[in-house]
């Protein structure tokens, strides 16, 4: 929850009360986003050759828009959902009340640090402590969104998260169209159709080189456009 | 007196419905009738559509006219998304596209609510279009200007404004007893979109029983010469039939529009058969898995309704 130093909201009267009422608050706040996200989106969801589950999961997509994250966590059946924390940039996700109070208590994002990144804090041993054995991640491999609208090649995250838990289902997800309704630098939408296909999962194979594994990925989240 | 016209048009249909229905039923259970199975799902896939436009539009017609108008406003809204998305747009656009879903689409079926036909009939034409040409400008990039502006403005005529004029039969004042006149009018637009339909299927039988030259076999390769005109005569006799439905028609006013009708759809499908072709889809419903195509359904109404609406006009002569 709320850290003592942090200055807003003012404090309550009575703490306990609050954060009860904050709670479902953020719920709210997270159901009724995920549902006008996919209003606007006109999002469909397809399943190929995977199916939801509550089993700890990656999932890693393609970058297009600001909305991936929100759509992906979206198109999860609600119980997946609350075990599912998206992965953000927390130079973007910690700016300002709204959007800090967005990534922490509605998403309850995981914000790594992209600027100050430390040998003994990688942000792969944050992330897997973080997630323990029970919650799940959405990870965007290619660091930053894309301009053109292709596929850019992996950053390595992907490939140590998979060799320090080789048991965790790595699960691509393809997202199609969203860069048009919310492209790089825009902040209205417009609301086209959109599709989100979740993959087969894949695992780290035994002696796998990091460039063949991360390849392979993207290839996987390549397939699903078709 | 009106009303027994409408309680005998809704039953007409609703029999006729049903009737199909059971067909499509007992041809599924017996395939052994040397059908194509595969035209027999299609034919139940197409009535269970019909069956559910009925519902929909019986539900709306109840609520009343301003539900009716902002029914056909959410289906322009949805086939505008996927006229959109099916044709590429770029960067510079999307301001553009933001104001024509969100502000111009609303604004123009507000209008057609408020029955301003003066504004309406030019908002989307004149305004609409100078507005895209401008921002599409302001916004810096040039690369076939013309081709995207005109792409979006396409999807604004065909989608929103052409279909609108459907709605806007329910503001029309027709000559009679204006007591009924609601009735009357709802008629009218029910008339139209079963005309519309009839005219989709005929064409499609008439090609199938009949049809030897196709029009433009790049384009379409089930829509023939004979299926038009079969589809246009027998659309124009349905109409001069049900003449009694339509108030300000005589059976020969009827036909008339019955026949242009016909044409009109069928200049609809093929429209939208050569912007499906140029982008290489099949049907809309396809285009994003897993969504229905709702401008497939559409294609021939909005090609269909403002000639409709105008040729009422001009008999109502108002």
């Amino acid at each position: 929850m709320l850290s003592p130093a942090d200055p807003l909201p003012p404090p309550s009267a009575q703490p306990s009360l609050a954060s009860q009422g904050r709670s479902a608050l953020c719920r709210a706040a997270g159901l009724s986003l995920a549902t006008l996200a996919r209003l606007l989106s006109g999002s469909s969801v397809r399943w190929i050759a995977s199916q939801p589950d509550t089993c700890q999961r990656v999932y890693f997509a393609n970058h297009t828009s600001h909305l991936d994250a929100l759509l992906i966590w979206a198109s999860l059946p609600q119980a997946v959902r609350e075990l599912t924390r998206p992965v953000a940039a927390k130079d973007y996700w910690s700016r300002g009340f709204v959007r800090r109070w967005l990534a922490q208590e509605v998403f309850d994002a995981l914000l790594i640090d992209r600027t100050d990144i430390k040998v003994h804090q990688s942000p792969v041993d944050l992330m897997l402590r973080e997630v323990g054995t029970t919650k799940s991640l959405i990870v965007f491999p290619e660091g930053s969104r894309s301009v053109t609208g292709e596929i850019g090649e992996f950053k390595s995250g992907l490939y140590y998260l998979a060799k320090k838990r080789p048991e965790i289902e790595l699960l691509p997800v393809h997202i199609d169209n969203l860069n048009r309704v919310l492209p790089r630098g825009e902040f209205l939408p417009v609301p086209l159709l959109s599709c989100i296909s979740f993959g087969p999962p894949l695992w780290l194979e035994r002696g796998e080189a990091k460039l063949d594994f991360l390849a392979r990925a993207r290839r996987a989240v390549l397939a699903l456009k078709e | 007196m009106n009303d027994i016209r409408t309680i005998a048009l809704i039953a007409g249909v609703l029999a006729l419905l049903t009737l199909a229905t059971a067909v499509g039923q007992f041809l599924k259970r017996h395939p052994d009738r040397g059908l194509d199975p595969a035209a027999i799902d299609t034919f139940n896939l197409r009535l269970r559509g019909w069956w559910i436009m009925c519902t929909v539009l019986a539900v709306a017609f109840w609520l009343g006219t301003t539900a009716t108008v902002v029914l056909f406003g959410l289906v322009s809204f949805w086939a505008l998304r996927e006229f959109i998305t099916l044709t590429p747009t770029r960067k510079g656009d999307h301001r553009a596209l933001f104001w024509v879903f969100f502000l111009f689409t609303p604004l123009h079926y507000v209008l057609v609510g408020l029955n301003r036909y003066d504004i309406f009939s030019v908002f989307l034409p004149v305004y609409a279009t100078l507005f895209v040409l401008a921002r599409v400008a302001v916004a810096g990039d040039y690369k076939r200007f013309l081709e995207r502006t005109a792409k979006i403005q396409a999807g604004l005529v065909v989608c929103v404004y052409c279909l609108s004029f459907a709605p806007a039969l329910l503001q029309l004042s027709i000559n009679g007893p204006t007591a009924e006149s609601r009735n009357v009018n709802f008629r009218l637009l029910f008339f139209l979109i079963l005309l519309v339909q009839f005219a989709d299927c005929m064409q499609y039988v008439w090609s199938r029983m009949l049809g030897r030259r196709l029009v433009a076999p790049a384009v379409s390769s089930n829509r023939t010469w004979e299926g038009l005109l079969g589809s246009a005569t027998s659309t124009a006799l349905l109409a001069a039939v049900l003449w009694w439905a339509a108030p300000p028609f005589e059976p020969w006013q009827a036909a008339l529009a019955g026949f242009v009708v016909a044409i009109m759809g069928f200049a609809g499908g093929m429209t939208m058969s050569a912007i499906k072709r140029d982008r290489g889809v099949k049907d809309y419903g396809t285009l994003v898995v897993g969504h229905g195509g709702v401008l497939d359904r559409i294609d021939s109404m909005c090609f269909a309704a403002p000639i409709f609406y105008h040729i009422t006009l001009l008999v109502t002569g108002a």
